[in-house]
């Protein structure tokens, strides 16, 4: 791993989320400034902020970008109790001439009460929907029936979780065997010991989300969740952060063994527990293909897990700030002088030893 | 040779970098990347994922800001992970050793025995070569620059390579020749000839001098060339000294004599171990004579080789600076004292030659322990321990590769990646899809993963970014050969969205027809439609006008390239024709009620031709479609206040009944006839 660019973000306060588009070639930034910015990588590499616009009237959480079958779109959610979706509109030869684009305002998502904390759109084979979560313990599923009209956005579902939610990840299976499922965190801290992951899943008959599973052993506040691609398996992996960096796959159970109506229910087992970042864990990400997950913790570093062939689970790789001012101006290449700098997953992934310490 | 450089010292360059996390608690081998700027005791980091990079920026979590509005100084960091697939001097390598993996892939596994050794031995030696010509390169290139920090950095390179052509040779003879006792020796002296070159300057010197044989550093030459088994031209050199020394003629000659006389192992099937062996020990007698009977005591520097011809371990160790590394003194040792070794005791003289030749005072390097590996046989083992020192995946996947078609590699069942193989393949050509163009290289490694190449493949193709036509057609190439329906449709859904979005409607079209997405080709057949009704004529005529079977698609656009039929044939004055066209258009609900008025008004020229057009009943069919839509149309509101409508509307009617007057009596009067 080598840091190969640095973009000076300019925001006027904290930013809280960045997010790559589909292609990698767009990003977008948004922070406690309530602001989202939009940047694109240009033939050279450069990256230049093309648009930035006042979203939101609180910290913007999270942006996400959907899928570009659907357009340039991006959705935001935040302490203002709503989320929104933007669409770049292309024309006004003025704005590309000045390298500017121009994104409107296509819907406000007002049902919450409450700050909403996770937005993520659906994965695209079930159309364009989203779930949005919020700390009043409710998921909100929306949908648009037509993708060439985002200003129609209807509520489908509201599953109430009972616990303020902190985090959603979709399940992005496409398999026909896989029903549309959502896992939900919540950042619930008071003491008790309920399931702080909780999963629901779609039910054909019912046309409904029901809950399927609640990962008992989770009782700690969860500050994010992710699915991992599926990769054609028949179970689902599922990476959890809260006191610690969790690692769980879950085993569908053939459906006429379970009792209660059509729900799947699973087996699950936990294949992975770190508890490198030494407190809070605040962020858990699967790379394209599921097989490094990255974790974000109080202790101020990234750090790369990977399971290597036999199936053990390593630290492959770790980000750390230094503490030192950055030097000013943006889009400096800041190499690695060595060119021998370590392979590190390979390094980790053919280490044979015990997973986890 | 100017490529060459010293394996030790680079491996020892990888190791630096590679431990640079060592120290720190529980991440001893974790190698740790700095973010500049972030500051890990107040903040915490947030990122994403993206295909080829990972984003992180400075945050903290659980909280809101500080809403002073102050400007914050974070930055965006762009993280890359295979650091060597961007180096512009590598390409070379991925680019010609891909050719080489195909062409192993494709060859003949049917061919036995002999000649399938032949073949694999072959495939090592061209990516060896690869390896070198790459080496050659950097060499260049580090001596050509000015600027020395880049020039430490090919430096480097060239001794990764360097060392990773190393441990590729013995791996060759050892796994994929697997050369026998006899010929193993001469493999091992060949590969220690090759790649011990410290000693290369010295002799170029001493052989270019005036006078060889008073060149200070003549015996060590001498020395070199006895300790690489190289008799002949140690034998030459002698020649010049003996000529030089009347008196001592005897004992070079003595010498020469035993040196010329010592028997070696053949390649050839002519001689068998046995005798060998016994006419090596004849030989080791008469040396050891000589030696007793003290021919040589007059010249230390004779003796010391007599010593050395008898395998005399304190003789070979003296000459350690002339060996350089515990793996020439290895084969030294084994040519004096057993030329017969077998390939598996070969662990057991590898690992004391390098006890006695480091000797205590240095600790194994990486290198020096992956050989010993090898040495061992422990194949895993090398590969485990290449992936730990070596900086990219393109070394442990091909040996790999190499060795799983030597059917050496017994496999491991694993949930992901069938085995070790595959794992490595797939993580080699996943490095290769972040980089903007080798790519499409890493599209034919993950063919050749049966478990998951096609997975990753569908899960890295779909994230290329598809910047011009051009890319995206190439893109969907190599989807539609390998029938990833799904990758097709998203690809060309997404670049029919980005016609659409940019106004290019045809592009649009021929984009939704490609990914048979029905819905969409229906939304911007509309478009045309919507914008012919404005401006009364069509836009991408070519490709309207050759839909062929693809019209069928959906409804919609069924109805466009009929409507745009209608229109030819009218320019075609192929009247009869096109009005049948424009009738079943309505009859058989082709068009949307929202077009029928469209088409109506499209029928008034034809029914004001001077040659009757529509049959009576053609008419009534017309008419009844008129009166369908404006009794029909739940906003009759509409017909009645817009005037221009009701003006059509009553031209129409008027149209029609003139015809059908007209009709009536032709057809009359034909009937009557």
């Amino acid at each position: 791993m080598f840091v190969a660019r640095s973009i000076a973000a300019d925001h006027r306060d904290l930013i809280h989320d960045v997010s790559f588009d589909f292609h990698g070639r767009r990003m977008a930034t948004c922070s406690s400034d309530q602001s989202v910015k939009v940047w694109d990588k240009s033939e050279n590499g450069d990256w230049h902020c093309t648009a930035s616009w006042k979203t939101h009237s609180g910290s913007v959480w999270r942006v996400t970008w959907a899928h570009p079958e659907f357009g340039q779109v991006l959705a935001s959610c935040s302490f203002d109790r709503t989320a929104a979706v933007w669409e770049e509109i292309v024309g006004e030869s003025n704005d590309k001439l000045r390298g500017q684009s121009h994104w409107v305002k296509r819907t406000t998502l007002v049902d919450s009460r409450t700050s909403v904390t996770d937005v993520k759109f659906a994965p695209k084979h079930m159309g364009l929907m989203l779930a949005t979560c919020s700390a009043d313990g409710v998921v909100r599923i929306y949908e648009a029936p037509d993708v060439m009209n985002l200003s129609q956005w209807s509520l489908q579902h509201e599953i109430s979780c009972k616990l303020s939610c902190s985090c959603i990840s979709w399940n992005p299976s496409s398999s026909r065997a896989h029903s549309p499922m959502i896992a939900v965190g919540s950042d619930d801290n008071s003491p008790n010991i309920l399931a702080k992951v909780q999963i629901y899943e779609y039910n054909e008959n019912t046309r409904k989300y029901a809950k399927a599973e609640a990962l008992m052993t989770v009782s700690d506040p969860v500050h994010d969740i992710a699915f991992a691609p599926n990769l054609g398996r028949s179970f689902h992996i599922l990476a959890v952060a809260t006191k610690d960096v969790r690692i769980f796959t879950l085993k569908p159970l053939r459906k006429e063994l379970t009792s209660s109506g059509g729900l799947t229910k699973f087996e699950i087992h936990i294949v992975a527990q770190f508890d490198n970042h030494n407190s809070q864990v605040w962020r858990v990400s699967w790379n394209i293909t599921g097989t490094v997950l990255a974790s974000s913790g109080d202790d101020g570093c990234v750090r790369l897990w990977k399971a290597n062939y036999m199936d053990n689970w390593k630290c492959t790789g770790i980000l750390k700030g230094n503490g030192s001012p950055v030097n000013g101006s943006s889009q400096q290449g800041i190499f690695n002088a060595s060119l021998g700098s370590a392979n590190t997953s390979l390094q980790n992934s053919l280490n044979g030893s015990s997973a986890s310490r | 040779m100017g490529g060459r450089g010293k394996a030790g010292p680079g491996l020892r360059a990888v190791r630096g970098c590679g431990r640079c996390g060592a120290g720190a608690p529980l991440t001893d081998t974790v190698p740790l990347q700095v973010v500049p700027g972030a500051d890990p005791s107040a903040r915490q980091l947030c990122f994403a994922w993206g295909p080829a990079e990972v984003l992180v920026c400075e945050t903290l979590f659980g909280r809101a800001g500080t809403g002073d509005g102050a400007p914050s100084s974070s930055c965006v960091f762009v993280v890359r992970r295979d650091q060597d697939i961007y180096i512009q001097t590598l390409r070379k390598l991925f680019n010609e050793s891909h050719g080489i993996f195909m062409g192993l892939q494709r060859s003949e596994e049917e061919l036995a025995g002999k000649s399938r050794k032949a073949q694999l031995v072959q495939v090592s030696k061209n990516y060896r070569s690869v390896i070198r010509a790459c080496m050659e390169d950097m060499h260049q290139a580090a001596v050509s620059t000015q600027d020395p920090a880049l020039q430490g950095q090919y430096s480097t390179q060239v001794s990764i390579l360097s060392a990773m052509e190393l441990i590729w040779n013995l791996c060759e003879i050892l796994f994929v020749e697997s050369a026998t006792a006899g010929p193993l020796l001469l493999r091992l002296l060949d590969w220690v000839r090759l790649h011990v070159c410290d000693v290369d300057s010295m002799v170029r010197e001493v052989l270019s001098s005036e006078s060889p044989s008073k060149h200070k550093l003549f015996w060590n030459v001498v020395d070199v060339f006895v300790l690489q088994g190289r008799m002949d031209e140690a034998r030459h050199l002698l020649s010049k000294e003996a000529s030089a020394n009347p008196t001592s003629m005897n004992m070079y000659k003595i010498l020469d004599d035993l040196m010329k006389k010592m028997p070696v192992p053949s390649l050839s099937n002519t001689q068998t171990l046995t005798e060998l062996e016994l006419k090596w020990q004849h030989w080791h007698e008469e040396c050891q004579r000589y030696l007793q009977d003290g021919t040589f005591a007059s010249n230390p520097h004779m003796e010391s080789i007599c010593k050395i011809l008898l395998g005399d371990e304190d003789a070979i160790l003296e000459k350690k600076e002339l060996m350089t590394t515990w793996y020439h003194f290895l084969v030294t040792r084994l040519l004096y004292s057993h030329p017969t070794v077998k390939p598996l005791e070969l662990r057991f003289y590898a690992q004391s030659s390098m006890d006695l030749f480091l000797g205590g005072e240095s600790s194994p390097e990486p290198l020096d322990m992956i050989l010993m590996a090898a040495f061992e046989f422990e194949m895993h083992q090398v590969i485990k321990e290449c992936s730990i020192v070596l900086s990219n995946w393109w070394f442990v996947a091909h040996l790999t590769d190499l060795l799983d078609h030597c059917k050496l590699l017994q496999s491991h069942n694993l949930y992901f990646g069938s085995n070790m193989r595959e794992f490595l393949l797939l993580e080699y050509a996943s490095g290769l899809f972040s980089h903007h163009s080798l790519w499409q290289l890493g599209v034919d490694y993950f063919d050749h993963c049966p478990e998951y190449g096609r997975v990753y493949l569908e899960l890295h193709i779909e994230r290329i970014p598809l910047s011009t036509e051009q890319k995206a057609l190439k893109v969907l190439r190599i989807c539609e050969q390998r029938q990833m329906h799904e990758q097709v449709r998203s690809i060309c859904k997404i670049m029919a969205m980005k016609a659409l979005r940019n106004n290019r409607l045809g592009s649009a079209l021929s984009w939704s027809i490609r990914a048979k997405d029905a819905a969409f080709a229906t939304l911007i057949s509309d478009r045309f439609l919507k914008d012919y009704s404005e401006r009364g004529c069509f836009s991408d005529l070519d490709l309207i006008d050759n839909l062929g079977p693809s019209m069928l698609l959906s409804d919609r656009l069924t109805f466009l390239g009929k409507y745009r039929e209608f229109h030819r044939l009218y320019g075609e004055k192929r009247f009869p024709e096109a009005a049948r066209l424009l009738l079943t258009l309505m009859t058989a609900h082709i068009a949307p009620c929202s077009f029928w008025m469209t088409l109506l008004t499209d029928a008034l020229p034809l029914l004001e031709q001077k040659e009757v057009i529509f049959s009576a009943e053609q008419t009534y069919e017309l008419m009844r479609c008129l009166e369908d839509l404006t009794a029909g149309n739940p906003d009759k509101q509409k017909f009645q206040e817009d005037d221009i409508e009701t003006t059509k509307v009553e031209m129409l009617r008027l149209a029609l009944a003139r015809n059908l007057a007209r009709v009536i009596v032709k057809e009359g009067t034909v009937e009557g006839s």
